[in-house]
């Protein structure tokens, strides 16, 4: 647990520039998370997420600007800072030879631990991540949640203060999304600060106390999950009515349910929920009070899509840059979205 | 210091241990070798004159240098994989030794090396040959080929983090070391070459090498070639260690 000053942020960046030839992957970011917090960084591929990470994580060296993580520079306290962080990553950074317990137990082992104790704690962590029975097994053999729960474990293995999760969950199918999720909960719950990247609104929605937004190097929101949400307008009821329905009587039954006027385009009504809880339900009920009768009925979450456009004025670029980015498209499995209308 | 160690002997047990998981790489020190020696044994040896030797004994000490710098291939692959697969990514990111990966991929090619030399050796002596001199001498050599082999992978190390792709790291090995170890007196006596390549033969590094082997296993007249090869591989290993190191320091994907 941490035991440094409370005064100084679990994460602090300031001004952090890093430039790749003539592009500036970072272009002057300030961010700070407070201990204990989850801090998410959305944005899409190349927005800069990973070289942020990458920086924090002293892989790599900022041009200017300064970043420390638990009062310690990146730069000048690297050594000591490495014992204090965990990273885990998209690529699932596990050696394909080697089993699930030796790999735990190697990594164990370079943070410093004897044999047995790395073992041990190889084989809690594989307990822990529901991997016993894939233990002794090479982990080319695993599957690509499970090489990811590996990755995430052994992250953990020094049990460090401090966690970088670089889209721990890209090109994961949505089950394995699920598990993964459930685990960072767990381990947020015990309070571990972490520092979450991703490219989809829902993962940050439901893991991270912050978000802040990046594109293009640059930081361009900041606040809650609700803040962000609010300043795209909440979250959206699209009512497709029957054809002989009049769309005037369901503006009159939904209308109080916003505090927005509600859209009209043809048989569909578009209205801004206050609260996404019960809407649905409370919908249903009001037009069928009003008689009016309903064709198809769906909530519209936002989207990363819709905070770029709402932001930046462009749409979020989804061009795959690494292996396995291009398969998922940021939509939330739980609640399925009709298509775009827009 | 004492972090450098015991990193550094976490990783060379690392790569030994997963070595008879990824059978291609078994191969490569095994089976690979022993074809080399019988294909030059039974096609070319019959058409190459070696005053003073048998073919066979010519030959030994020389093929076994040139797999002996093959072997050091396992380092360049193994870290260009690694940096690919993110691994290197995880080691940077833990309090290890700086160089612990380095020193670790090419402490265990002196084991593999080991093994193939052995191989070679069984083969060799199925085939006819017999060392020449002491088992001291014999020794000796052995012990100098491990040495020179473990100089030659801190090279291929740099190599390995400075390319992009396992398929530049073979390229280099085909455009760079084959010519080096052909144009040497690992297969034909040096006097043989045209002007040219002999001058070049004669002061490549390889033919010193394997010339000391030849003194030591054949009692071969030794000339300056034993501490030659001494000398060169720590020149090696004092030019291309720091590169690597440096290199390994800021690799990225």
């Amino acid at each position: 647990m941490p035991s440094e000053a409370s005064d100084a942020p679990a994460i602090e960046v300031r001004g952090l520039v890093k430039r790749f030839g003539d592009v500036r992957a970072l272009d002057g970011v300030d961010l700070t998370a407070a201990h204990g917090q989850v801090l998410g960084l959305l944005g899409p591929n190349g927005a800069g997420k990973t070289t942020l990470v990458r920086v924090l994580a002293t892989l790599l060296e900022p041009d200017s600007g300064s970043a420390s993580v638990l009062g310690l520079d990146v730069q000048r306290d690297a050594a000591k800072l490495r014992e204090r962080i965990g990273l885990a990553g998209q690529y699932a950074a596990v050696d394909e030879n080697l089993t699930g317990l030796e790999n735990l137990t190697m990594v164990g082992r370079l943070y410093g631990a004897h044999r047995a104790e790395a073992k041990a704690r190889g084989r809690a962590l594989l307990e822990r991540f529901e991997l016993t029975d894939a233990a002794d097994r090479p982990t080319k053999t695993y599957s690509g949640g499970m090489r990811r729960r590996l990755d995430l474990a052994a992250a953990l293995v020094a049990k460090p203060p401090v966690l970088f999760l670089d889209e721990p969950t890209t090109g994961l199918d949505p089950r394995s999304r699920l598990s993964l999720w459930a685990v960072i909960e767990d381990l947020v719950a015990e309070g571990t600060t972490a520092l979450l990247t991703t490219q989809y609104l829902d993962e940050a929605d439901r893991l991270a106390d912050m978000i802040a937004v990046i594109d293009h190097g640059r930081l361009i929101a900041e606040g809650t999950s609700d803040e962000l949400k609010d300043r795209l307008g909440g979250e959206r009821l699209e009512v497709r009515l029957d054809d002989d329905a009049d769309p005037q009587i369901a503006v009159r039954a939904l209308g109080t349910m916003s505090d927005e006027p509600v859209a009209v385009d043809g048989s569909l009504v578009k209205v801004s929920v206050r609260t996404r809880r019960g809407a649905i339900v409370e919908a249903v009920r009001r037009l069928s009070e009003a008689g009016v009768g309903v064709a198809d009925l769906a909530m519209r979450r936002p989207t990363l899509d819709d905070v770029f456009l709402s932001l930046t004025g462009h749409a979020a670029e989804h061009a795959g840059e690494g292996e396995e980015d291009a398969s998922h498209d940021g939509q939330d499995e739980r609640a399925p979205e009709p298509e775009r209308a827009a | 210091m004492r972090r450098l160690v015991t990193d550094t002997l976490i990783i060379a047990e690392r790569n030994l241990v997963r070595l008879p998981r990824a059978p291609e790489l078994l191969i490569g020190v095994t089976i690979q070798p022993i074809m080399f020696v019988l294909l030059f044994r039974y096609v070319f040896g019959g058409a190459i004159r070696t005053p003073g030797y048998d073919y066979v004994d010519f030959l030994i000490p020389g093929i076994i240098v040139q797999n002996t710098a093959f072997g050091g291939f396992a380092t360049a692959l193994g870290l260009n994989e690694d940096v690919s697969k993110g691994l290197i990514d995880r080691f940077r990111s833990l309090p290890m030794s700086r160089a612990a990966v380095l020193g670790g991929r090419t402490l265990s090619d002196v084991a593999t090396n080991a093994l193939s030399i052995t191989i070679l050796l069984v083969t060799g002596v199925i085939i006819g040959f017999s060392f020449h001199t002491s088992f001291l001498d014999a020794a000796a050599g052995v012990g100098l080929l491990l040495l020179f082999g473990y100089g030659f992978s801190w090279f291929l190390a740099f190599i390995g983090l400075l390319v992009s792709s396992p398929e530049s790291v073979n390229s280099v090995g085909f455009i760079a070391v084959f010519p080096l170890t052909f144009i040497s007196s690992a297969f034909v006596p040096v006097a043989s070459m045209p002007d040219g390549l002999r001058q070049f033969a004669e002061v490549n590094p390889f033919t010193i090498i394997v010339d000391a082997m030849r003194h030591l296993w054949l009692g071969a007249p030794a000339g300056n070639s034993v501490w030659g090869a001494v000398v060169w591989t720590f020149v090696i290993v004092a030019v291309f260690a720091p590169l690597a190191v440096a290199r390994y320091r800021r690799v990225g994907r």
